[in-house]
């Protein structure tokens, strides 16, 4: 038996071809779907029941560790050696406002990026839909709905003519 | 922009956009002149190594600050890089979340004028510290001697300001990035280029629950720049404002300078966007649209700067305080009038051609406002160093600044070092954004086939 592929991948034309594909799959009870587009397509996310991603929860977390942080070592400094300049106040939270702020933005914009990039599994060197012939146009101007292999109802044959039959300009096979 | 009236001709296809700009990178088209571009920008670079190596040696002596003119030219030329750098964030990040469509053409390079003016910006308050070598004191580590940095001064505010602020714009750029390079990398034939954009791609492949992470982070990013970039600024003005030198202290400070800001850094996106349209043959892309709403705002944003040199007279005269009516009258009739006045006459004077629609949609005149506008605000941040410190309370203290060859070549130093790591930019990535460019053309389409 030639191995198992890693899946179908059908090349659409236009994003209401890709989409109209999409929800096509869903309904014939494909699971196991995956959709790369040249943009973010609006209303992907729903045909292919992706959840709502984490990233701004992310942010906000780290943003309060970043706040939190630049507080509590701007407190801390003037504990450990207070200055006395000219008798003000040695925790002066107006003073501490910039630095406070700054870190609050820098450890949410970088915990976001960096989540984004680990949530995505990137940075990676290789991944099995490159060795794709057709899959290069997915940064042009192709839309490009690929059927995993791990779907139950995942079948060379039968999935390569359901995506041609939904409008596929070319279906191609990615080896495993 | 109103659904008739699109901003980008909608007769192009996105695979022409996408060959059109990987192929600047790939098959860069303007060898010839860029290695002229590069040389010039090289000597320019080669000065500030000598610059700062003289620097180094012999210490800021060599500049022409004094006692009572300590911050000239370091200072001026910080506010002034760091002032141009904000513009690009705010293309990218406030029109981002505006959702101004003809961002879409100019974010790209924007942002990447950021990244490096910041960096010019940046490079000044270590050179101005006298003893470089020691800029790691102002971080919180713990010193043999027991000693913290003093954070409730404006003096190490800055330096947690201005690397977030470089932070940030490098990683707001480089998200931004990761679906052009990926582009480039599927359309590079070379051995040499497959391998690069390979690796800084980070093996990005378009997926649609990669997308919609990426959309959260970089928008969520943007909605966190914006604020970001007034509060850099505004910390640089209470660098000013914090202290008691007449014609500095003073509320309008943080609002003055951040709108300062983007008008001079408009005026360099502007000048940015035409000598890269016409160098790269990008008309279709950044249209005279384009050019028409830059002209706009750069009009907006000058007319505000314009009413904070208002406000900043009607400040001192309120305040009836003599030593503010002193310098008051210092900058409008001192001898350092000339600063004041050029920065009037550069500032607002060509300005005011932008009312007019035929001004603002030729490349050439808005050029040469947006350079006139440039040499203004660099007049006026001069101006505000030197005509408040050269005469402050007491008359024994009084001096003058005159700037030394030392000054002048590390000013123009500084400008190879925003040109070099620009040009090769421009050389290895792509200058617009080509997944963006692609969506709102097809957004466009799809309202046009809507009617």
């Amino acid at each position: 038996m030639a191995e198992r592929a890693y899946g179908m991948l059908g090349e659409f034309e236009s994003s209401e071809a890709l989409l109209a594909a999409a929800r096509q799959a869903r309904a014939a009870g494909y699971r196991e779907l995956d959709a790369f587009t040249p943009f973010p397509v609006e209303g992907l996310a729903r045909i292919l029941k992706i959840q709502r991603p984490t990233i701004s929860l992310v942010g906000l977390i780290s943003a309060f560790a970043g706040g939190g942080t630049a507080l509590l070592m701007q407190v801390f400094v003037n504990y450990d050696y207070p200055l006395n300049v000219g008798g003000r106040p040695v925790y002066a939270l107006s003073a501490f406002a910039v630095v406070t702020f700054e870190l609050t933005i820098l450890f949410s914009a970088v915990a976001m990026v960096v989540a984004m990039l680990w949530q995505n599994g990137l940075p990676r060197l290789n991944h099995p839909i490159f060795a794709a012939a057709r899959f290069h146009l997915a940064s042009k101007d192709r839309f490009i709905l690929c059927v995993k292999s791990e779907d139950p109802m995942f079948d060379e044959q039968e999935t390569a003519v359901f995506l041609a039959g939904a409008g596929a300009a070319s279906v191609e096979r990615v080896p495993p | 922009m109103s659904d008739r009236n699109d901003i980008l001709p909608t007769r192009q296809t996105m695979a022409g956009i996408a060959d059109q700009l990987t192929g600047i990178p790939l098959h860069f088209p303007a060898e010839r002149r860029w290695v002229i571009a590069m040389a010039f920008a090289s000597a320019l670079l080669l000065l500030l190594m000598i610059s700062m190596t003289e620097l180094f040696t012999r210490g800021v002596g060599i500049w022409g600050i004094n006692i009572p003119v300590n911050w000239a030219f370091a200072i001026h030329n910080y506010v002034w890089w760091l002032g141009i750098g904000h513009a690009g964030t705010l293309i990218s990040a406030l029109l981002l979340l505006t959702g101004s469509e003809w961002r879409n053409s100019l974010n790209r390079f924007a942002e990447t004028m950021t990244l490096f003016a910041v960096v010019c910006a940046g490079i000044y308050p270590i050179l101005h510290l006298g003893r470089p070598w020691y800029v790691y004191w102002m971080f919180p580590y713990p010193a043999t001697m027991g000693v913290w940095p003093q954070f409730r001064s404006p003096l190490e505010w800055d330096i947690w300001a201005v690397l977030t602020y470089l932070t940030v714009s490098l990683v707001f750029w480089y998200t931004g990035l990761i679906p052009d390079l990926a582009a480039a990398r599927d359309r590079a034939t070379k051995r040499g280029w497959q391998i690069f954009f390979g690796i800084t791609s980070l093996g990005w492949r378009g997926a649609a629950i990669h997308w919609l992470r990426w959309s959260q982070a970089y928008r969520v990013t943007a909605a966190l720049a914006v604020p970001l970039v007034v509060s850099v600024h505004s910390e640089v003005s209470l660098l000013f404002a914090s202290g008691q030198i007449p014609g500095w202290h003073s509320t309008i400070f943080p609002p003055y300078f951040v709108l300062g800001a983007a008008f001079s850094g408009f005026a360099v996106v502007a000048i940015i966007a035409v000598a890269l349209r016409s160098w790269f043959g990008l008309r279709n892309l950044v249209t005279d649209d384009h050019l028409d709403v830059l002209g706009k705002v750069l009009l907006a944003t000058g007319l505000m700067t314009g009413y904070g040199y208002v406000f900043e007279v009607f400040d001192a005269l309120y305040s009836g305080e003599a030593h503010e009516m002193r310098t008051l009258l210092d900058r409008v009739a001192g001898v350092y009038a000339w600063t004041y006045w050029g920065a009037v006459l550069f500032n607002f004077v060509p300005l005011q051609a932008l009312w007019w629609r035929g001004v603002r949609r030729s490349g050439w005149a808005l050029l040469l406002i947006s350079i006139s506008v440039a040499v203004g605000m660099w007049l006026e941040r001069d101006m505000i160093l030197v005509t408040s410190l050269y005469r402050d309370f007491l008359v024994s203290s009084w001096s003058k600044f005159t700037p030394t060859f030392w000054d002048w070549s590390t000013y123009l130093g500084t400008i190879g070092l925003f040109l070099v790591p620009f040009l090769i930019a421009i050389r290895i990535i792509p200058m617009i954004s080509i997944f963006e460019t692609k969506e709102l053309l097809h957004e466009e389409k799809e309202k046009g086939h809507h009617g």
